[in-house]
């Protein structure tokens, strides 16, 4: 893994070059990532050339309270594969598990490639980040995840969060949230963040982003910053199931005529219509297919505090609460008061009558 | 805790709480207030007052044919509006599946309607809701006797019904947005219900009944 200066390293274009990656790919692979970002085709040609002449990056990976599966996701990228994402687009400098280095020797590699990259590079972080009991939850080399978060972020350029956990807190953060997870951006408040959520996301859409953000900067986000590009539409938008949604053919349960005829999963629990994310388009293992493809509902990994949202084979508006018993005794109150406004009010009109009575009578 | 969070969670429980709280209220105060005294003598034995009763409560929710041309009109717009709001809320998908949730039941007899139609019932619905809030503002007795009671419960059903639309067509914003506001006028309805004059869904038939049932045992017809 590189360390070299920033200023000599080479430009993205002469990278390019010197691999003897043709212009006629080089626009190809470009029209593909524009194409995943939804741009219009007439911008290829700026985009391409944005990223020729991008410096290499440097690139720090930190895996915070994390199962690896993002890790496990990116590497399982189809385009750009890894290995041209870190041999022609990026120079990951640390990341602990794909590395070779371990102990003292990884936390120097990372030292030395944010000392020398310092104020340029980017941020990749991977999971949450506990915060209770000043982050004792979660360490590494001495220091809890939240000390390394900052020294990391101090230094960088943007920060791009991977996955739902780093970038709302993730599985950590469900209820009821033993060690304060968070996401990245509840921390670092002074620096550009990208939240490219899922659980894990998709391949193409973190290595879109990170080449997206090489040629043109931060790109355009959402109010839960996330890149627009991929997380503008939801699930349900682009479904292709969402014929039946309209025709009201739904699935009953996972083994009736409805699933095996490929109808709707909303009474299922799918949370496609609440969720903001690519599945549908560019879907996964290389548009092999996706989960809704494969039968099940869509579980919402890519929204905060996904694993809180109710059961996953609940319906996005079922309730989210499981007590029934003050509804029991809101409805005994009611009697209760009702019988005794009855009683008051009935005693108050023979009171009434009487008098009435005694009038009449005298 | 996002805004649809909330409109399921903690604002739904609360007011089903109130609705339940309110509507038990009114109707246990209602039923035990008992009936007045009558010194004449029953012209009719209870059973027959019950068949009467029972009559009422279909002639009584018919247009009286001697006022038909002057009523037939509000009387169609009014069921109109009726039938299209029964027809979403019981029969359209989603709702079907909010009620099973929320009760709890399997029901898997329970019918629903496909989407498409709908949303053509939601917009019909609203337009007849339209049409009788014009019917009630424009002629001055209507307006005279309509109070805060009817003006808030249609802004409460217009906005109930323009979110629903707006959500299925996935116009004016996000969709998890429009939701919440729907959910969150739902649960306002919920809490507005047993303090106006929406108790009427609960208290229509039983006076219809009562009424022919007591003019009944008094001899009078309805």
């Amino acid at each position: 893994m590189s360390t070299s200066n920033r200023k000599e390293r080479p430009t993205i274009g002469q990278i390019m070059d010197e691999n003897g990656v043709g212009r006629r790919r080089f626009l190809k692979y470009c029209a593909g990532i524009t194409a995943l970002m939804a741009m219009p085709p007439g911008m290829t040609a700026a985009f391409a050339q944005q990223l020729r002449a991008a410096r290499r990056p440097t690139v720090i990976y930190m895996p915070f309270q994390e199962c690896t599966g993002c890790l496990e996701s990116l590497t399982r990228s189809f385009a750009p594969s890894l290995e041209s994402l870190i041999f022609e687009t990026i120079s990951l400098d640390y990341n602990h598990t794909l590395q070779a280095a371990a102990g003292h020797a990884a936390e120097e590699a990372r030292h030395e490639a944010m000392k020398e990259a310092w104020g340029e590079y980017i941020l990749i972080c991977d999971g949450s980040i506990p915060t209770k009991l000043d982050g004792i939850y979660g360490a590494s080399a001495g220091h809890s995840f939240v000390d390394q978060l900052h020294e990391a972020a101090e230094g960088a350029a943007a920060i791009v969060a991977v996955g739902v956990c780093a970038s709302y807190g993730g599985v950590g953060a469900a209820y009821p949230n033993p060690t304060g997870a968070v996401g990245v951006s509840d921390i670092i408040k002074n620096k550009p963040i990208i939240n490219v959520p899922g659980c894990p996301p998709i391949p193409e859409v973190m290595t879109g982003t990170l080449v997206s953000f090489l040629a043109s900067g931060v790109p355009e986000l959402d109010k839960h910053l996330r890149p627009k590009a991929f997380f503008g539409n939801t699930i349900h938008d682009r479904c292709y199931r969402r014929r039946f949604y309209d025709t009201g053919l739904f699935a009953e349960s996972f083994d009736d005529e409805g699933a095996r005829n490929g109808w709707c999963l909303y009474k299922l629990g799918c949370r496609g219509p609440t969720t903001y994310n690519a599945c549908a388009t560019i879907k996964w293992n290389g548009g092999t297919s996706w989960p809704v493809e494969s039968g099940h509902g869509c579980l919402g990994c890519s929204e905060p505090d996904f694993w809180d949202q109710g059961g996953f084979y609940e319906p996005v508006t079922s309730k989210l609460f499981n007590d029934t018993g003050q509804i029991a005794g809101a409805a005994a109150a009611g009697v209760a008061v009702g019988a005794a406004a009855a009683l008051a009010a009935n005693r108050r009109k023979k009171k009434l009558s009487g008098q009435v009575d005694k009038e009449t009578s005298s | 805790m996002t805004l649809l969070e909330f409109s399921r969670g903690t604002m739904l429980h609360i007011a089903l709480i109130v609705f339940v709280f309110g509507v038990l209220w009114r109707l246990v105060t209602t039923f035990m207030l008992g009936w007045r005294k009558r010194k004449s003598e029953w012209r009719t034995s209870a059973g027959q007052s019950a068949v009467k009763g029972a009559i009422a409560v279909g002639n009584r929710s018919w247009p009286h044919p001697e006022f038909l041309n002057r009523t037939a009109f509000g009387e169609a717009v009014g069921y109109g509006y009726h039938i299209g709001l029964f027809a979403i809320v019981l029969l359209g998908a989603p709702h079907v599946v909010f009620w099973k949730n929320l009760f709890g039941i399997n029901a898997s007899w329970w019918p629903t309607i496909p989407s498409g139609i709908i949303s053509v019932v939601s917009v019909v619905t609203i337009f007849l809701l339209l049409i009788a809030t014009i019917r009630r503002y424009m002629p001055p007795p209507l307006r005279r006797i309509s109070n805060f009671d009817d003006w808030f419960t249609l802004v409460i059903l217009f906005t109930l019904m323009i979110t629903g639309v707006m959500a299925v067509f996935g116009i004016g914003g996000r969709y998890e947005l429009i939701l919440a506001a729907h959910i969150i006028a739902f649960n306002v309805l919920l809490i507005w219900f047993p303090f106006s004059k929406l108790m009427h869904a609960f208290y229509i038939l039983p006076a219809r009944f009562f009424i022919g049932y007591t003019h009944a045992k008094k001899g009078a017809s309805t």
